[in-house]
């Protein structure tokens, strides 16, 4: 026997195939050991691929696809676990929601926000936000008013520009006073799309 | 250095893993302490303070599990000089070597792991001493003795 003979047992590309489902494995059982702190899953929408993350306490983060994933897990790993793993199941309700709202079958989501990622001044902005209904719109201004710094409509843009959970929290439906679509994290072409899908926004 | 998020730490370890444990344990029971090794590293993972060697730290792991499962299933060193019974190969994986396999099982469990480390993994002495707690040289003792009751058994 040559000792180079062992390096058989390692399985080879069948050990490399056999882990990626072992992972997966390991990420259910995680799950229901309460060992998973963050779940990570995707969807797909009109908008471009989606990466939804869910804590116990809820849905914390929505990501487009121009985000850089390495990067965006760091930073949840920082601000919420490192405990973070692919597990589709655990975002599948939200993904449900979401599909829904894309078909224009659903105008409220019914989720449960984990708001961990909103500081000091954003979860005020984002609440108001929040209360915008379907297929309307308003302004940075009326929503400084709404939180009552009716001087800070910068500060609402800034803290809407840091929304951690487009779409669900429509941020898309607040405006420039003029009728400017005004800035939008994930690029102004999709605000203008989501309006468009709501009807708030013809042409 | 910071925590990396497990899932990352997952994907650039599980196919170290994974040969490991086909290699120590056998493909038959690599899934399930595959699954026990990063269960238990995401237990204590938000409470490790060393992040430097995190190939080290699951490596130990699962070594640990892999003691445990020979322990479980009853698998010890049979100090005889016959060749184990060949296993039957799972279906559908030709390339898990079924008699070397067996011998492999057979070596007492410092010996086994100390082999699979330096042989499978081509992990340095200072690395498998380091996994299995004991000095340098005992890894080297280790890895020889197991070697040579190796090819005891499989010439």
């Amino acid at each position: 026997m040559n000792t180079r003979d062992l390096k058989r047992l390692a399985g080879g590309r069948e050990s490399d195939r056999r882990s990626e489902a072992a992972a997966t494995a390991v990420a259910a059982a995680a799950a229901d050991h309460g060992l998973l702190d963050v779940a990570l899953g995707t969807t797909d929408s009109p908008v471009g691929e989606l990466l939804l993350a869910v804590t116990p306490r809820g849905l914390a983060y929505v990501a487009f696809d121009d985000e850089e994933r390495d990067e965006l897990l760091e930073r949840l790993a920082r601000r919420l676990s490192p405990r973070i793993l692919e597990h589709r199941a655990a975002t599948d309700e939200v993904r449900r929601q979401l599909d829904e709202y894309f078909e224009g079958e659903r105008s409220r989501f019914e989720l449960k926000l984990d708001r961990r990622l909103m500081r000091g001044i954003a979860r005020d902005v984002l609440t108001a936000t929040a209360r915008v209904p379907f297929g309307r719109t308003t302004t940075y201004g009326r929503i400084a008013e709404r939180i009552g710094r009716p001087r800070a409509s910068r500060a609402v843009g800034n803290a809407l520009g840091s929304n951690p959970i487009p779409i669900v929290v429509p941020c898309h439906r607040v405006l420039r006073s003029g009728g400017d679509v005004g800035g939008y994290a994930g690029g102004p072409e999709r605000k203008r799309r989501l309006l468009r899908l709501e009807g708030a926004l013809t042409g | 250095m910071e925590l990396p998020p497990f899932q990352a730490f997952m994907e650039q370890h599980r196919g170290t893993v994974y040969r490991f444990l086909a290699a120590a344990v056998g493909p038959d029971g690599a899934d399930d302490c595959f699954q026990e090794t990063f269960l238990a590293a995401l237990r204590a993972y938000p409470r490790l303070t060393d992040t430097s060697r995190l190939d080290r730290w699951i490596l130990r792991i699962a070594s640990r599990k892999a003691i445990d499962h020979h322990r479980a299933t009853g698998r010890r060193a049979v100090p005889t000089g016959d060749v184990p019974e060949r296993p039957v190969a799972p279906a559908g994986s030709p390339e898990f070597d079924g008699e070397l396999s067996a011998a492999v099982a057979s070596l007492p469990p410092k010996q086994r792991l100390a082999v699979v480390h330096r042989h499978v993994l081509d992990r340095s002495y200072a690395d498998v001493a380091d996994i299995l707690g004991t000095s340098e040289e005992a890894a080297r003792a280790n890895v020889y003795q197991g070697v040579k009751r190796l090819r005891e058994l499989m010439t």
